[in-house]
């Protein structure tokens, strides 16, 4: 059966207990697109990954990935595609090279075929110099690096990215970004869970904005910014005393002003940088002080704040 | 080059065909590998369940062998057919332990979205635990044999008291890895482990004459299973064993396997 979508799911319920974890979930996914699902933690995108991965029994809807159902016929999404958890789930009890040689073996790969796999898929990854250690002693970012090339020992038409760089730093993130887009060069489809618009922004063609279980938004990374407005202007000042006349100025300049609680810090909506520019230099002229000032996209924040009147407040994540 | 090279990253993802999916038997074989590596990377693992049963033997036999069996010689004959059977029962709770760090380190999830053979993995693990049976039953014989041990059944009295003693953990094991999937982490699953397998083994023949004790903790010593088990591989060892010491030893593993094998198979595919 062929289609070119991915992704089709349908009202998607998942419940535990009371809690409606995943809440009626419809996604369309293009394949070979990149698509991103962006919402705080405990929004329903761990769970939501895990039905579409076979790994739960949705309670209600139904989806259908690459064409086969995943309840009725979930070998052969199994064998359509793989999934990096949130946990990097390598066994720290065993070597790099080795991690990947049993993967190999459990796909079907034999003796030597198996390692040549491990070792080209090391080399792909910059891991062949780490490849005899114990995963124990690998870096957070190695990890995920291997954790990753682990699903792609036998190449998915799908593969699924819960959170791949939460906790790492930033060049290890911009490793995994770049294993990302190469992914999508190859003409993988990605469906990618994160909390960082920033990187549903860099990497994603799709994004599906998600809260309490729902999808609250969805659309191009462009049309998301769009409907929670422009950047932020963040502004802060030498002495907190010239906050009022800062105010006064900012408002002027650019609309309405929001106090920040610390007291010497502003910020404001900016739609465009030189305009930015143009009030900071008024600030300056007017004799206001400016300890520092940044130009922000907005932030995950923000958008929730702007499509559900709530921030994306920390919650504990539903571990399913 | 970066540390992800793009290109070398395409060309893996097409360089290779896809094989076709592989057989039972490689699956559990490739689960089998998994386990030796493990004894490989981490033998102080083993190390730990060794050591106790190891340190009771000296314990035992030199501190209190004197004063329950009149000799320690002759106490150590009585008491090291029970602590094989206490240490490679100990091992078994690591069987939990293991599935239970799988669990939680998200390996499961990953397993159980390849398209394999569904009880690869516990199978394959069974194989690996099979080899820490034999190594934790050869350490505390080797030793008691260092020690003066001369059983009169001779190495192949040794041998079968060894094999069956396996064969029983095989059946106990079961238990633990029901309790690995059931609870939250691998030290709870070991905490919980010890504390049943330590009544257990101590509540037995293993270390006295169930006679010197009061009437209802003696009813109980005859009956538990390790205490048959211990009289079995005592027999053994000696070359009188009971058949029906046996017999019990081997049913007991086959009725533990009959309900927590298929109990652990099914939390496998369903715990999440």
């Amino acid at each position: 059966m062929t289609t070119n979508l991915a992704i089709e799911a349908s009202g998607l319920v998942k419940t535990f207990g009371e809690l409606r974890a995943v809440d009626g979930v419809d996604l369309a996914v293009r394949r070979g697109s990149v698509y991103g699902v962006l919402g705080p933690n405990g929004a329903g995108k761990t769970t939501t990954i895990r039905m579409l991965a076979t790994l739960l029994h949705p309670d209600g809807g139904s989806a259908r990935i690459l064409g086969h159902d995943i309840v009725a016929e979930a070998d052969a999404v199994r064998s359509a595609v793989s999934l990096t958890g949130q946990m990097a789930s390598v066994d720290e009890d065993l070597t790099g090279r080795e991690n990947l040689i049993l993967l190999g073996r459990l796909y079907g790969f034999k003796g030597k075929a198996a390692k040549d796999r491990a070792d080209e898929l090391l080399g792909a990854f910059g891991l062949e110099d780490a490849a005899g250690r114990l995963t124990k002693n690998y870096s957070g970012g190695m990890r995920r690096r291997l954790d990753i090339a682990a699903s792609l020992v036998v190449t998915p038409e799908l593969l699924f990215l819960d959170e791949p760089t939460t906790g790492l730093d930033p060049r290890s993130r911009n490793q995994v970004w770049d294993i990302v887009r190469a992914l999508r060069t190859a003409g993988t489809t990605v469906l990618l869970c994160t909390q960082y618009l920033d990187e549903a922004d860099q990497l994603a063609d799709g994004i599906a904005v998600i809260d309490k279980g729902k999808v609250i938004a969805e659309g191009t990374p462009g049309q998301l910014k769009a409907s929670v407005g422009s950047a932020t202007l963040h502004v802060r000042l030498l002495q907190g005393d010239q906050r009022p006349q800062a105010e006064t100025i900012l408002a002027r300049e650019l609309g309405l002003v929001h106090l920040e609680p610390d007291p010497s810090a502003l910020s404001v909506q900016c739609p465009e940088a030189d305009k930015g520019a143009e009030a900071i230099a008024a600030l300056g002229r007017a004799g206001v002080g400016v300890a520092s000032f940044a130009l922000g996209q907005p932030t995950l924040d923000e958008v929730f704040l702007a499509l559900t009147g709530h921030t994306a407040e920390d919650k504990e994540e539903v571990k399913a | 080059m970066s540390v992800a090279d793009n290109a070398a990253i395409t060309n893996a993802l097409s360089s290779v065909p896809r094989p076709p999916r592989p057989s039972a038997f490689s699956a559990a074989m490739a689960f089998g590998w998994r386990g030796m590596l493990k004894i490989k990377h981490v033998p102080e693992q083993l190390l730990d369940v060794t050591i106790t049963p190891v340190m009771f033997l000296l314990m035992f036999t030199y501190l209190f062998g004197g004063a329950i069996a009149g000799s320690t010689g002759a106490y150590l004959d009585y008491v090291l057919p029970g602590l094989l059977v206490m240490s490679v029962v100990f091992t078994t709770v690591y069987s939990g332990v293991s599935l239970n760090t799988d669990l939680t380190k998200g390996a499961v999830d990953r397993f159980r979205t390849l398209p394999i053979w569904r009880p690869a993995p516990l199978v394959g693990a069974l194989l690996g635990d099979a080899v820490r049976y034999v190594i934790a039953g050869t350490v505390i014989t080797t030793l008691g044999l260092i020690l003066g041990f001369r059983p009169d059944g001779g190495p192949l009295g040794v041998i079968a008291a060894l094999g069956l003693t396996v064969v029983f953990s095989f059946g106990v094991s079961w238990l633990f890895t029901t309790l690995g999937l059931f609870l939250r982490s691998p030290q709870a699953t070991m905490n919980a482990g010890f504390m049943l397998i330590f009544p257990l083994t101590f509540l037995s023949n293993a270390f006295v004459e169930p006679e010197t004790l009061p009437r209802v903790l003696e009813a109980f010593v005859n009956v538990n299973p390790i205490s048959i088990m211990t009289d079995a591989a005592r027999g053994l060892m000696a070359g009188d064993a009971a058949g029906s010491d046996i017999a019990i030893s081997l049913g007991v593993a086959a009725g533990l396997t009959a309900v927590f094998m298929p109990l652990t198979s099914r939390l496998y595919r369903t715990r999440s």
